[in-house]
């Protein structure tokens, strides 16, 4: 695993460091739009090592954490009726909805199954006739090839009894949505490399020119995080604005296109509820009408489930950058990830459950950090 | 029992049924199946004078000493994976609870369910491993039971088993006596068990070299005993939940710290890679033969050499030292210099979307 090495070594990461703390004359406001990097982040400590230089705000990019409370309750209703054999990714099986979540929908019998790709759910389809197969198709840009591809094979197979139920977001109109509001302290932003190998980076261009804002293709190793850092700063130490990218192993401006060609076919773009977040026009993914019959909002007429977010929790601050999760009244008292109040404690990309399990506040507590 | 039994049926059995070649419900039901699943299967693999007198329970010599005992189950899918199968496991997993007490493994003994349907090829490999196991270490299977459940109802077969060791008064490993400055080590590669499993697992299969670790610990333990005796303060096998999970369950036993460094930690490049790939944590994940070792510091080094004396410690490595600065907790130091929290999970570690 040369490639695993590379980007953990320790002489390297410590030369950017160096870099990070030579380049910036000031402390600056930078986000990391995505959950597996706001992950490594705090996993590594990679924005102790250079706290005086930059404040790491983790953004909204963790696809569970972002998939509104009642998409999710909508999940819970399908999975417990015994027609339908409900798949879905691991990590969304914790996540809570009104009054439960799909382990227990499971504990209680309903048919719910992990699957790693939804391909696997279109053949379990195919394998159960007599059963309606539900895929939960959650995720940014990285995941909605896959999802559009197992919609059209669906198509072509004529099968009637698969669906999806969509929640799809995108992340520029995210960023976008970040730099507009009021109180926005965000100064630069690291983009997330995966997103970036399906779509390129033409769309970033007009945002860094509108908003005169740095933005860093970047991967999710600690390496590569160190490293578009320090290219963040190096850009708004020189007063640039550009689309950068420090990901060149996985990424082209142009990006997959035909996995692009794949996901437009099947998808169109539609404004989308971002849990904690509100509505962010045209930041969201749907089926085309000529694949409604695959849409499971559609088929088991979903659309009368609505829900009601938990008082105390304060995801919607946390996905914003507003607050650091544990500056969240709730966060390790009656919230932590045994007993979630919000998607962001349960995700492993979740920023809540990024400082809890990698125990930010306790080992300040513990006076040892 | 009796020698010289055909195990392939047919003319030696005057049952016709039995020629069949999965295990049927009659094989459950007490009579003339029963008699000749156990008689034909489970006898002459594993036989010894204690199980031969098929009495109601086995009489055992009772050693000097002090006995210690220890039950685990083992349901595994699937039930077969690279580096061994649920046989070996059920013999390995319950000898090392014992051997990590310091203790010798002596006897087993095995609880059978077995679903309606399993093949009796499959099953046959399996008490073929369980035996081989068993001989291998010096332990004798000297009570057994099996029943039979239907189709659907068990996921192929279910063992429990029970061993009982014998402990020798000068070698006491226990959490208790765990104190800060202890040298933390391991005996070989992390995550081996958990990754070889998942990788042949129904609908996540995937291409690796890996095999499972599933090896019986007590020659190591023995060996640690008889040369660096009580600086070894305490003993623990990683199996579920991996090492992250039983080094907090000792920091909290035992009231210390424990500080890692994850530059030294032995995790196997495809490990490493499976868990990049479906976004695990190889401290996580499961072993079956592999220790954790708590040591004086003065002894460590002399520990460390015990250990690779033997093939099955040979990759063994300090990864990290007790402490009494934050008692309960583990920090990990990563590998670019910043610090963590090792936690316990809330459940098992789910894949992640992307």
């Amino acid at each position: 695993m040369k490639y695993l090495a590379e980007y953990h070594n320790p002489a390297l990461a410590q030369a950017l460091v160096e870099r990070i703390r030579k380049t910036a004359t000031r402390r600056w406001v930078l986000m990391e739009v995505c959950g597996g990097q706001t992950h490594t982040i705090v996993r590594q400590g990679i924005d102790e090592l250079v706290a005086a230089q930059v404040e790491m705000i983790h953004g909204p990019g963790c696809p569970v954490c972002v998939t509104p409370l009642e998409q999710i309750d909508r999940a819970l209703h399908l999975a417990a009726r015994p027609d339908v054999i409900f798949t879905s990714f691991g990590d969304m099986l914790r996540v809570p909805g009104s009054a439960s979540d799909l382990f227990q929908v499971r504990a209680a019998g309903g048919d719910v199954r992990v699957v790693y790709s939804p391909l696997d759910a279109v053949d379990l389809a195919v394998r159960s006739p007599d059963r309606e197969v539900v895929f939960f198709a959650v995720g940014f840009e990285t995941t909605a090839p896959a999802n559009a591809m197992a919609v059209y094979r669906a198509h072509q197979l004529g099968l009637t009894n698969f669906s999806m139920l969509v929640s799809h977001v995108t992340v520029p109109p995210a960023i976008g949505a970040i730099l507009d509001s009021a109180d926005n302290r965000v100064q630069g932003f690291l983009a997330a490399g995966h997103v970036c190998a399906v779509m390129g980076w033409r769309e970033y261009e007009p945002l860094a020119a509108r908003y005169r804002v740095p933005i860093v293709v970047t991967g999710f190793e600690p390496v590569d995080l160190l490293e578009g850092i320090a290219m963040a700063i190096r850009q708004l130490e020189e007063g640039r604005h550009e689309v950068e990218n420090q990901y060149a192993r996985a990424v082209r401006r142009d990006g997959n296109l035909p996995a692009q060609e794949l996901v437009a076919r099947v998808f169109e773009v539609v404004n989308r509820q971002w849990r904690g977040v509100g509505e962010i026009p045209a930041s969201g993914l749907a089926l085309r009408a000529e694949y409604a019959a695959f849409d499971a909002e559609r088929r088991f007429a979903l659309g009368n489930i609505r829900a009601q977010e938990p008082a105390a929790c304060r995801a919607g601050d946390v996905l914003r950058g507003r607050i650091k999760p544990h500056e969240c009244a709730a966060f390790g008292r009656e919230c932590r990830p045994e007993h979630p109040l919000g998607a962001p404690m349960v995700s492993s990309e979740g920023a809540c459950a990024a400082y809890y399990n990698y125990g930010r506040a306790r080992l300040a507590a513990a006076g040892s950090a | 029992m009796t020698d010289g039994v055909s195990l392939t049926g047919g003319p030696a059995c005057p049952v016709p049924l039995s020629a069949s070649a999965r295990v049927l419900l009659g094989h459950g039901s007490g009579g003339k199946l029963s008699a000749a699943l156990v008689r034909d299967r489970f006898l002459p693999r594993f036989t010894n004078p204690a199980l031969a007198a098929l009495g109601d329970a086995a009489v055992l010599d009772a050693p000097d000493g002090r006995l210690v005992v220890s039950t685990d189950s083992f349901v595994v899918s699937p039930l077969e994976f690279p580096g061994g199968n649920i046989g070996t496991l059920a013999v390995h997993g319950t000898v090392n609870d014992l051997a990590m007490m310091g203790a010798t493994p002596r006897w087993l003994t095995a609880g059978f369910v077995l679903e309606e349907g399993l093949s009796f090829d499959l099953l046959d490999r399996i008490l073929d491993a369980m035996a081989a196991a068993a001989h291998a270490d010096g332990i004798t299977i000297v009570a057994g039971d099996t029943k039979v459940v239907e189709r659907g109802k068990a996921d192929g077969l279910f063992i429990n088993t029970t061993g009982i060791g014998i402990q020798s008064p000068d070698f006491r490993p226990a959490p208790d006596r765990i104190r800060p400055g202890d040298a933390v080590l391991v005996s070989g590669a992390i995550g081996r068990h958990g990754i070889a499993v998942m990788a042949v697992r129904e609908g996540l299969r995937f291409d690796t070299t890996i095999t499972s670790d599933t090896a019986c610990l007590a020659p190591l333990v023995a060996l640690l005993r008889d040369r660096v005796g009580d600086a070894v303060h305490a003993l623990r096998d990683p199996t579920r939940g991996g090492v992250a999970t039983t080094l907090n369950e000792l920091a909290q036993a035992s009231h210390v710290g424990i500080e890692l460094d994850e530059r030294v930690l032995p995790v196997p490049g495809p490990v490493a890679a499976a868990c990049a790939v479906l976004g695990l944590d190889p401290l996580y994940v499961a072993n079956e033969g592999l220790l954790v070792a708590f040591v004086a510091a003065d002894r460590a080094e002399a520990a460390l050499a015990t250990l690779r004396s033997h093939p099955l410690g040979a990759g063994a490595v300090r990864i990290g030292t007790s402490t009494d600065a934050h008692p309960g907790l583990v920090t990990l130091r990563t590998t670019i210099g910043g610090r963590r929290i090792v936690d316990t999970l809330p459940g098992d570690q789910l894949p992640r979307i992307c």
